[in-house]
C-alpha cells in the first residue's frame, strides 16, 4: 500500500507560490554553474597541444611508473664491528648487575643489554634487600635514551669543553679558598661510602666546605626521631613478612614511604599459609595503595591521625592520653587495633607516615614496647639522609650572601623547594654555582655551569642501602654524551688522578670487602658486609637535634600539637608512577595509570564526595567515556595553585590530597609538561598542610583508563572471601564453579557436556599457564612498565588515552565496592526483587554504580587470558589470530587486516588496536620518534604498524628463547626458567608463570589450589591465565 | 689449507708443454733428493738443500717470515749473506739467534736488541730442535734467487686464441649470410626473368582467387573468439599473479659489495668452515657478519692472492681487495701494525627477512644441524654471493613439513618425541608435527 504522505525537504516547499521551489524543479542549481569561466577561454584551450586523451595517458603512465618504482626494495647495509668485543655476540643478550641510586629510588637490578645497549631492567634475585625494581626503576632505562639530555658541560648558554670547565672552576674554587669563602656541596642522598670519602677529602682540600644533603621528598622527621633514639642517622627497617598484625597510621609503605621497598615482605605475609595471614589495619586520609590493600581502612584527616597515634600509644604502651576525643567509630577501631596488637605481641608492628618527630618517636616506642620482630633498628636504612633544617639554613645563608660557591649534584631545588624563589635569589649572590645534572633542568639553567652527568647505566658507584648491605653501580654502556660524574669531578678538584672505578675498588678493598673479591661483588651487584662505612663522614647539622621527649611525653606532645584548624587538610604524596618528578620526561611513566585513580598524564586534587558537593566541585563523564573535572584553587598560607579535581572514594572527609612530581617546566618535551607543581605547597617540608579550597571556572579533561568503577556485585570477576570462611568452609562455598542448565540440570561450566567446543589434547609438550595471586598483588604496576619495555608497547599520549586508545597489554583493574564491602554488594544484588521498590533492581543497580565513601578496593591485573577456547580466534576473517599448542594465543600482525572483530568478541577487552602509526610519527613525539629513544626497543619483538591489532603474547619471545636454550644444551627445562616480563618483574610473588605439563612445577600446583579460579569462567573460554581468590583477614580481636 | 704454488706457471694447466716440463723437473728433483739423502751424511753441513729447506721454512718460519716481505719478523731473502755484508755477523750468530733469541736479547747483544725493538718487542720463538743441517737447508732456500715476475705469456696466448675463435665464428656466419643473400637475389632474378619470358610468350599467370583473409574468418567465428579470449584472460591472470607473487622476493639478489669477497676462494678453494667466520650462527639468532679482526687472523700473513685467476679477476684485482681490507681494518702492511684508523665495512645485506618474521640461526644450525647450504645454496662456489632461496613463507613451511627432526641424544626432545610419535604413529617427526607451523613460532 502506497502512502499518500507528502514529504518536504524544506519549509519553503510548503509555500505553494515559492519561486525558488519552482526554479529548483526545473534546475538542480539555483545559480548557474560558472562553466564558462572555467571553459570559456576557447583560444587558450584550442592552442593547447595536450588533449584530454593525452592527459589521461600521462596520468596513467605516471601512476604505473610510480607503483613500479615503489616495488624495488631498499638497500640495507650491514656493518660489523672492526674488532668485536669478546663478550658481545650479536643477537645474544648480556646481563649486568648494577644499582640505581638517584636519591629517590634505590634498587639493585639486572640490566639486559643487546649489542651493547641496555634495553630492560630486571630484578636482581641475588639481592636480599632492595632487589625489586618498581615501576619507576623499570622505566629508568628509557631515561638513558632521553633526547633532551645535556650533551656536554655548559657555561650559561654556551657549550664548553671539560678542560675549560676544569680550569675555570679550579681557578674559582682556589680563589674562594684563599678568600676563605664557604663552598657548599648540596647533594641528593648518595648513601655511598666512596662518595662520602671523596667529599671528606674535598673538605680537607678546600677547608671551608659545607655538605648539605637534600631529599626532595623529605624523611627528615623520621630520621631525627631515629637519630635521637638510636644515635645514628637512618630509618628503622621493617620486615612486614614477620608481622602478623600491621597497623599503619598514614604510612603508604607499599608506595614510597621512607624510600619504599617494603612490598615484597608484606606480600609474602599476605598469602594464606596454613590458615594464617597477616592482618593489616590502615588509618589514612588519602586513598593510598597501602590503604587499598588493607583488611580494614579507617579514613582520618591528618590531625585526627596524630590523635589516633597518641591514643594508640596510650592503649598499647599504657601512657595517659591527653588529647581531644576522637569520633566513637574511630575510638572503637583504635581499641580493637590496640588489643589485636597486644595479642600479636612481638608479631605486631606499627608504622606511621606523619611528618612529625613526635609521631615518629611514638611509633619507635610502640614497636620497642611490643618487641616487634618486624621492626629492626639495628640495620637502619640509609636511603634518606636529608636534613630539612640544614637546607633551610643554607637557603637563608645564600640569601644573606654568605655562600661563596654552591655545587649541586642530583638535586633540583628550583623545582622541588617550596621557597624556590628564595633559593634563586641566593643563587644569584653566589660567586660560583655548578649543577651536576643530566638535563638542563630548572636549577641547571639558572647556574653558572651545567656539568652534564651520565645516566646511572653509564656510571660507576656504590651504595650502602642498609647498614652493612652494599651495592655496586657499574656502567652497562659507554657514555652516550660528553659527560662526567660528580664523583669524578671531586677527584679532579682534589687533584686525584685515580679513575673513579679504582677509587671505589680501593675504598671497598680497604673498608668494606674484608678480603672478599671485588669482582665477585661486582658480578653479584650486592655485598653484605658487617662494617659500616658511614662513620667516614657524618653529615653536618647546624644545631643539635632538639631534645626529644622520653616515653609518653612524645605522645602527649603529639596530641597537644593538634590545633583546631580551619578549612581542609592537605596531604601531599608521591605517585608510584612519578615519584619526586625526576623522570617527568619519561613517556612510559607519564602514560602509566595511577593504580588508584587510573588517571595518566596528570596530577589532581583528590577530595571526598561530601566535601566536593559542599564546595561545588564536580566530576562528570562525557559521552566518549572520558572524565572531566572542575578546577579548584588550593591555597596554603598565601601560596595558591589551580588544580583539577578528582572526587576520590575513600578520601577522608575534611582532607584533600595532591601528588608531588608534576608541573616540571624545564628539560622536558612539551607533551610531558603535565600537571601542576605541588612542591610550592610543601612548606617546611611538611606533607600535611592546612588549605582552603575554592572552585574556579573551567573544566579539566582527564585521561583516565578506567572511571570510578564499582564491581556491581559481580563477585565472579574478583572472587574474594574472608580468612574465617576460607579456613572453615568448603571450597565450593567460597569458590564455586559457575553452573549452567543442561536438560534442567545444573552442570558446572567446566564439564565437557556443556562445552561448545571440542577439546584438544594439550598434554604433550609445554602448556603455559600464568597464575595471579590477588592476595599478593599490591597493584604497584611494576609489571605494566616491564611489559611496556619488553614488548615495545607504544605510548599514545593524553588525548588518545582519553579516547580509550591506550595500548597497555597489561592493565591493572581497580574496583571499588558500592557498599562498605564487596560482600555487602553481592548480598544486595542477590536480594534484588522486582524492578522497582525498596529492593528493586532498577534503582538498586543505579545505587551500586556509586562507590562507597570508604569502599573496599580490589586490584586485578588483566592481560590476554590466552583462552583455550578463544572467542577472538573464531571471528577473525583472515586467521590472523590462532592458537598454539603451548597454550598461547598467537597474533600474526602481518596477517591482520584490522577488522577489529576479535576485540569486539573478546570478553576480557584485552586487545589493543593501532589506530595510528606510533613509531616515527611526529604526531606522537615520544621515544619512538627519535633515533636515540628507539634504542630501547627490544629487537626480538616487532614494532607494530598502523591498522593492526595487538595484545599480550604471553612473552612468546621469552618462552621460545628458554626452549631454544634447553634444546641447545640438550636438557629439559627446569621449573622457574620460563618467565614472562610481568612474572619476572613481580617482586611480590603474585605472578607465577610456568608449564603445567610439568607436574612438579609451581604453577601446576597453583592450578590445583583451592583458591584458583578463572576470570568469567561462566563464558567457557577456558583461559590459561588463572587467578587466586582474594582472602581478607577480617578477624577482629 | 690451500696449496702453495711456486709461481703461476706451475699452475697453468692449459699449457701442456709446461706441465710435462714440470713433471720432468719434479722427477729430476726427486732423483736428486734421493741422491742427496744417500750422501747427506758425507756432505758438508754448510751446503744446504733448498728443497728440504723450503719444507722446513714453511713449517717453522712462514707464520712470521716471508722471503721478500716484512711481516711479524723481517724478510729473509738471502739473510745469511746480508747479515754478513751489512752487520758483519756470521753464521754462528744466526744459529744462536735461531735457537734462543730471547737469551741473546738478555745477554745484551746489540743487534739482537735492535731487532727486538724494531719488531714491537716480540721475541722470536726459539727453535732449539733445529739441527745445523736444518738451518743450512733453510738458509739455502732463502739464498735462492727470487723468481722472475710471472710472465703473462700463456694467459695472453689463451686470450688471443679465444678472440680468434670468436672472430672466426663471426666470419663463418657472415659468409653464410652473404651466401644466403646471393642465393635470394639469384632466385628473385630467376623469377623475374621467367615472368618476363611468360609475358613475352603471352602466357597468363594464374592468380589465386580472392578468399576471405584469415583474421576476418577468425573474427567471424564467434566460438573461436570466445575460446581465445578466455585463454587470453586466463593466461594474463596467470602472469599477473606470477608478477605479484614475486614482489618482495629477491631470489638471486646479488648486490655489489664494498669489498669483492669471494666465498669461492675462502669456503671453496681453501675449505674454510662457514662457522669459522660466521661463528655466532651457532649461538645466536643472527649468523653474524665476521668482524674485521676475524679476517685479520689469516690476512695478517696472507697479503697476496696466489690462487687461480680468471680474465675478469686477476691477481692484481684480488690483491687490491686485500688492500681494501687492510685499509678498513687499519692495518699497515709495511709496518705490520694497526694504525688505529679503522673504517668499518658497510656490507650490503643480501638476505633480508621482514621485521615481523623471526628467524633464529642457532635453532637451525646447532639444534637441527641443518647445513648452511640448504638455505644459502652452494656458497662455496659463489664468486659473489647471491640470494639462493626465495625466503618466502611457503619455502619455510615446505621445509618444515618435510624435515624430520633430529632428536638423537638431545634430552630436551626425549619425552615430547616419545609422546608425539605415539600420537601421530610415526617413528620420526617432522618440524611441522613438533609445532613448527604455528604462526606464533615465527611471528611475534
Amino acid at each position: 500500500m502506497s502512502s499518500n504522505k507528502k514529504y518536504w525537504k524544506s519549509v519553503e516547499e510548503l509555500n505553494e507560490n515559492s519561486s525558488i521551489v519552482e526554479t529548483l524543479k526545473q534546475n538542480e542549481f539555483v545559480q548557474e554553474i560558472p562553466t564558462d569561466e572555467f571553459l570559456g577561454d576557447k583560444n587558450t584551450l584550442g592552442a593547447s597541444s595536450t588533449t584530454r586523451r593525452d592527459f589521461l595517458k600521462y596520468v596513467g603512465f605516471s601512476t604505473a611508473a610510480a607503483s613500479l618504482a615503489a616495488c624495488e626494495g631498499p638497500v640495507i647495509k650491514s656493518i660489523p664491528y672492526v674488532v668485536q668485543p669478546t663478550e658481545i655476540i650479536p643477537g645474544v643478550a648480556n646481563y649486568y648487575a648494577t644499582t640505581i641510586a638517584d636519591g629517590f629510588d634505590f634498587a639493585s637490578v639486572l640490566v639486559k643489554t643487546r649489542e651493547g645497549r641496555p634495553i630492560k631492567i630486571e630484578n636482581n634475585t641475588l639481592a636480599t634487600t632492595y632487589g625489586g625494581a618498581n615501576a619507576r626503576v623499570n622505566a629508568s632505562v628509557l631515561g638513558l635514551y632521553d633526547s633532551l639530555r645535556a650533551s656536554g658541560p655548559m657555561k650559561g648558554e654556551d657549550s664548553i669543553s671539560w678542560s675549560d670547565f676544569d680550569s675555570e672552576t679550579n681557578q674559582k674554587l682556589t680563589d674562594l679558598k684563599v678568600a676563605g669563602k664557604e663552598i657548599v656541596l648540596l647533594t641528593q642522598t648518595h648513601a655511598s661510602p666512596s662518595t662520602s670519602k671523596l667529599i671528606s677529602e674535598f673538605k680537607e682540600a678546600y677547608g671551608n666546605v659545607r655538605h648539605v644533603v637534600y631529599d626532595a621528598v623529605s624523611a627528615s622527621t623520621a630520621l631525627d626521631a631515629f637519630e635521637a633514639k638510636y644515635g645514628e642517622r637512618g630509618l628503622a627497617n621493617y620486615d612486614f613478612e614477620k608481622a602478623s598484625t600491621i597497623v599503619s597510621i598514614g604510612a603508604d609503605f607499599l608506595g614510597d614511604w621512607q624510600g619504599g621497598g617494603f612490598d615484597s615482605g608484606y606480600s609474602k605475609g599476605r598469602v594464606p599459609n596454613h590458615g594464617k595471614m597477616s592482618r593489616h589495619i590502615q588509618f589514612e586520609s588519602n586513598m593510598s595503595l597501602t590503604g587499598a590493600n588493607a583488611d580494614k581502612r579507617i579514613p582520618l584527616t591528618p590531625s585526627e591521625q596524630k590523635l589516633a597515634l597518641a591514643k594508640l600509644h596510650s592503649l598499647v604502651v599504657g601512657s595517659a592520653y591527653a588529647g581531644k576525643a576522637l569520633p566513637e567509630k574511630v575510638e572503637d577501631a583504635l581499641q580493637k587495633a590496640a588489643s589485636e596488637l597486644k595479642r600479636a605481641g612481638s608479631n605486631g608492628v606499627v608504622v606511621t607516615g606523619i611528618d612529625d618527630v613526635n609521631a615518629q618517636t611514638v611509633v619507635l616506642e610502640i614497636n620497642e614496647s611490643l618487641n616487634s620482630k618486624a621492626f629492626d633498628p639495628k640495620t637502619p636504612i640509609k636511603t634518606r639522609q636529608g636534613n630539612d633544617k640544614a637546607v633551610m639554613t643554607l637557603v637563608a645563608d645564600m640569601k644573606a650572601g654568605k655562600v661563596g660557591a654552591i655545587i649541586m649534584s642530583g638535586v633540583n631545588p628550583l623545582y622541588t623547594l617550596p621557597n624556590a624563589s628564595d633559593f634563586a635569589e641566593g643563587l644569584g649572590k653566589t660567586e660560583l654555582s655548578i649543577a651536576f645534572s643530566m638535563k638542563a633542568d630548572e636549577t641547571a639553567t639558572a647556574c653558572d655551569f651545567l656539568a652534564a652527568t651520565p645516566h646511572y647505566l653509564e656510571s660507576w658507584g656504590d651504595v650502602e642501602i642498609k647498614k652493612g648491605h652494599y651495592a655496586l653501580t657499574q656502567p652497562t654502556i659507554r657514555s652516550l654524551f660528553d659527560t662526567r660524574q660528580f664523583q669524578e669531578a671531586l677527584l679532579k678538584w682534589t687533584g686525584n688522578d685515580k679513575s673513579l672505578h679504582d677509587y671505589i675498588k680501593d675504598t671497598w678493598n680497604e673498608g668494606i670487602l674484608g678480603g672478599s673479591s671485588f669482582n665477585q661483588a661486582l658480578h653479584d651487584g650486592v655485598y653484605v658486609g658487617s662494617i659500616s662505612a658511614s662513620e667516614i663522614e657524618t653529615v653536618e647539622t647546624d644545631e643539635t637535634i632538639e631534645e626529644v621527649p622520653t616515653s609518653g611525653n612524645a605522645a602527649r606532645a603529639l596530641a597537644a600539637s593538634v590545633s583546631e584548624g580551619s578549612g581542609l587538610e592537605l596531604t601531599l604524596y608521591t605517585k608510584i608512577g612519578m615519584g619526586d618528578g625526576q623522570q617527568a620526561n619519561n613517556p612510559w611513566l607519564q602514560e602509566f595509570p595511577d593504580p588508584i585513580t587510573r588517571t595518566s598524564w596528570d596530577n589532581y586534587l583528590t577530595i571526598s564526595k561530601s566535601d566536593a558537593a559542599e564546595l561545588g566541585l564536580t566530576n562528570e563523564n562525557v559521552a566518549n567515556g572520558a572524565l572531566n573535572g572542575s578546577y579548584a584553587e588550593v591555597n596554603v598560607n598565601g601560596v595558591s595553585l589551580t588544580v583539577p579535581v578528582i572526587i576520590q572514594p575513600g578520601q577522608a572527609k575534611g582532607s584533600v590530597g595532591l601528588a608531588l612530581g608534576y608541573g616540571r617546566s624545564a628539560g622536558l618535551k612539551d607533551e610531558m609538561k603535565t600537571g601542576v607543581n605541588a612542591y610550592a605547597l610543601y612548606q617546611n617540608f611538611n606533607s600535611t598542610q592546612n588549605v582552603t579550597v575554592a572552585v574556579v571556572s573551567g573544566t579539566h579533561e582527564f585521561a583516565c583508563v578506567q572511571l570510578q568503577n564499582t564491581l556491581m556485585g559481580r563477585g565472579d570477576i574478583i572472587k574474594e572471601t574472608t580468612l574465617e570462611v576460607f579456613n572453615t568452609k568448603d571450597k565450593d562455598y567460597w569458590n564455586a564453579i559457575p553452573v549452567v542448565s543442561l536438560n534442567h540440570k545444573e552442570t558446572p561450566v567446566t564439564s565437557p557436556d556443556v562445552d561448545l567446543w571440542d577439546e584438544f589434547d594439550r598434554s604433550i609438550g609445554h602448556h603455559f599457564n600464568l597464575s595471579i595471586d590477588l592476595n599478593a598483588c599490591t597493584g604497584c604496576g611494576a609489571c605494566v612498565i616491564a611489559c611496556h619495555s619488553e614488548n615495545n608497547v607504544p605510548v599514545v599520549g593524553k588525548t588518545e588515552v582519553r579516547r580509550s586508545r591506550d595500548m597497555h597489554w597489561l592493565r591493572i583493574d581497580r574496583y571499588y565496592s558500592s557498599e562498605d564491602t564487596f560482600k555487602e554488594d553481592n548480598t544486595k544484588k542477590k536480594e534484588f526483587s522486582g524492578l522497582t521498590g525498596d529492593k528493586g533492581s532498577l534503582g538498586g543497580f543505579g545505587e551500586m554504580e556509586d562507590p562507597a565513601d570508604n569502599p573496599q578496593v580490589a586490584f586485578q591485573p588483566v592481560m590476554c587470558q590466552h583462552c583455550n577456547h578463544a572467542p577472538c580466534e573464531t571471528v577473525c576473517p583472515v586467521a590472523a589470530t590462532s592458537h598454539g599448542r603451548q597454550g598461547q594465543n598467537h597474533m600474526a600482525y602481518n596477517r591482520c587486516v584490522g577488522t577489529r572483530y576479535c576485540a569486539n568478541n573478546c570478553p576480557y577487552k584485552v586487545r589493543r588496536f593501532n589506530w595510528f602509526l606510533y613509531a616515527q610519527n611526529d604526531e606522537f613525539d615520544y621515544h619512538m620518534n627519535d633515533d636515540l629513544g628507539r634504542m630501547v626497543l627490544n629487537p626480538d619483538v616487532v614494532v607494530r604498524s598502523r591498522g593492526v591489532m595487538e595484545k599480550c603474547s604471553m612473552c612468546i619471545q621469552k618462552t621460545q628463547k628458554t626452549i631454544l636454550d634447553a634444546k641447545r644444551d640438550g636438557r629439559e627445562v627446569k621449573d622457574g626458567e620460563f618467565q614472562t616480563a610481568c612474572s619476572s618483574a613481580c617482586n611480590n610473588g603474585a605472578m607465577v608463570f610456568g608449564d603445567i605439563n610439568d607436574k612438579q612445577s609451581k604453577v601446576a600446583k597453583l592450578k590445583e589450589d583451592n583458591r584458583m579460579y578463572h576470570l568469567l569462567e561462566s563464558v567457557g573460554t577456558k583461559p590459561n591465565v588463572m587467578y587466586q581468590t582474594k582472602v581478607r583477614n577480617t578477624t577482629e580481636a | 689449507m690451500k696449496k702453495s704454488y711456486q709461481s703461476l706457471e706451475d699452475n697453468s694447466t692449459n699449457n701442456m708443454k709446461q706441465v710435462i716440463y714440470r713433471k720432468i723437473t719434479s722427477k729430476i728433483l726427486y732423483l736428486g733428493f734421493i741422491v742427496l739423502l744417500t750422501f747427506s751424511a758425507t756432505l758438508n753441513a754448510q751446503e744446504g738443500d733448498p728443497a728440504k729447506g723450503k719444507t722446513l721454512f714453511n713449517t717453522n718460519c712462514a707464520a712470521c717470515h716471508q722471503l721478500d716481505k716484512k711481516m711479524t719478523g723481517p724478510a729473509l731473502r738471502n739473510i745469511e749473506q746480508r747479515l754478513l755484508d751489512e752487520q758483519g755477523l756470521d753464521r754462528a750468530w744466526l744459529d744462536a739467534w735461531i735457537r734462543n733469541s730471547a737469551g741473546m736479547i738478555k745477554s745484551g747483544d746489540a743487534y739482537a736488541n735492535q731487532i727486538f725493538n724494531e719488531y714491537n718487542q716480540t721475541a722470536m720463538t726459539a727453535f732449539p730442535t733445529l739441527s745445523d743441517q736444518d738451518i743450512s737447508d733453510i738458509l739455502a732456500y732463502t739464498a735462492a734467487e727470487a723468481p722472475a715476475p710471472p710472465t703473462p705469456g700463456p694467459d695472453v696466448v689463451v686470450s688471443t686464441a679465444a678472440t680468434g675463435d670468436d672472430s672466426s665464428n663471426k666470419l663463418i656466419l657472415g659468409a653464410l649470410a652473404l651466401l644466403f643473400a646471393l642465393l635470394a637475389i639469384g632466385l628473385i632474378l630467376v623469377r623475374q626473368t621467367l615472368t618476363r619470358f611468360a609475358q613475352e610468350k603471352g602466357i597468363e599467370v594464374a592468380t589465386a582467387d580472392k578468399t576471405i583473409p584469415i583474421w576476418k574468418a577468425f573474427a567471424q567465428n564467434q566460438f573461436l573468439v570466445l575460446v581465445t579470449s578466455i585463454f587470453f584472460l586466463l593466461a594474463s591472470g596467470y602472469f599477473v599473479y606470477g608478477y605479484f607473487m614475486q614482489i618482495g622476493v629477491d631470489q638471486g639478489y646479488q648486490p655489489v659489495q664494498p669489498i669483492h669477497f669471494s666465498h669461492k676462494i675462502h669456503a671453496g678453494d681453501n675449505g674454510i668452515d662457514c662457522k669459522y667466520c660466521h661463528s655466532s650462527a651457532r649461538v645466536s639468532k643472527t649468523s653474524g657478519i665476521p668482524s674485521l679482526n676475524v679476517c685479520m687472523n689469516c690476512h695478517k700473513s696472507i697479503y697476496e692472492y696466489n690462487g687461480e685467476t680468471t680474465a675478469e679477476y686477476d691477481k692484481a684485482f684480488y690483491d687490491g681487495e686485500i688492500q681494501k681490507l687492510y685499509a678498513a681494518a687499519g692495518w699497515s702492511d709495511a709496518d705490520q701494525a694497526y694504525t688505529g684508523d679503522a673504517q668499518p665495512v658497510k656490507w650490503v645485506r643480501i638476505h633480508n627477512l621482514p621485521d615481523f618474521a623471526y628467524f633464529n640461526h642457532s635453532q637451525h644450525v646447532s639444534v637441527a644441524g641443518v647445513q648452511c647450504q640448504t638455505c644459502h645454496g652452494p656458497v662455496e662456489t659463489m664468486e659473489e654471493v647471491y640470494q639462493f632461496s626465495p625466503l618466502t613463507m611457503g619455502w619455510c613451511i615446505s621445509c618444515h613439513r618435510e624435515t624430520e627432526v633430529n632428536v638423537q641424544g638431545n634430552a630436551y626432545y626425549e619425552k615430547i618425541h616419545e609422546q608425539l610419535s605415539k600420537k601421530y604413529g610415526v617413528d620420526k617427526l617432522t618440524a611441522a608435527q613438533m609445532g613448527g607451523l604455528e604462526c606464533g613460532k615465527c611471528h611475534y
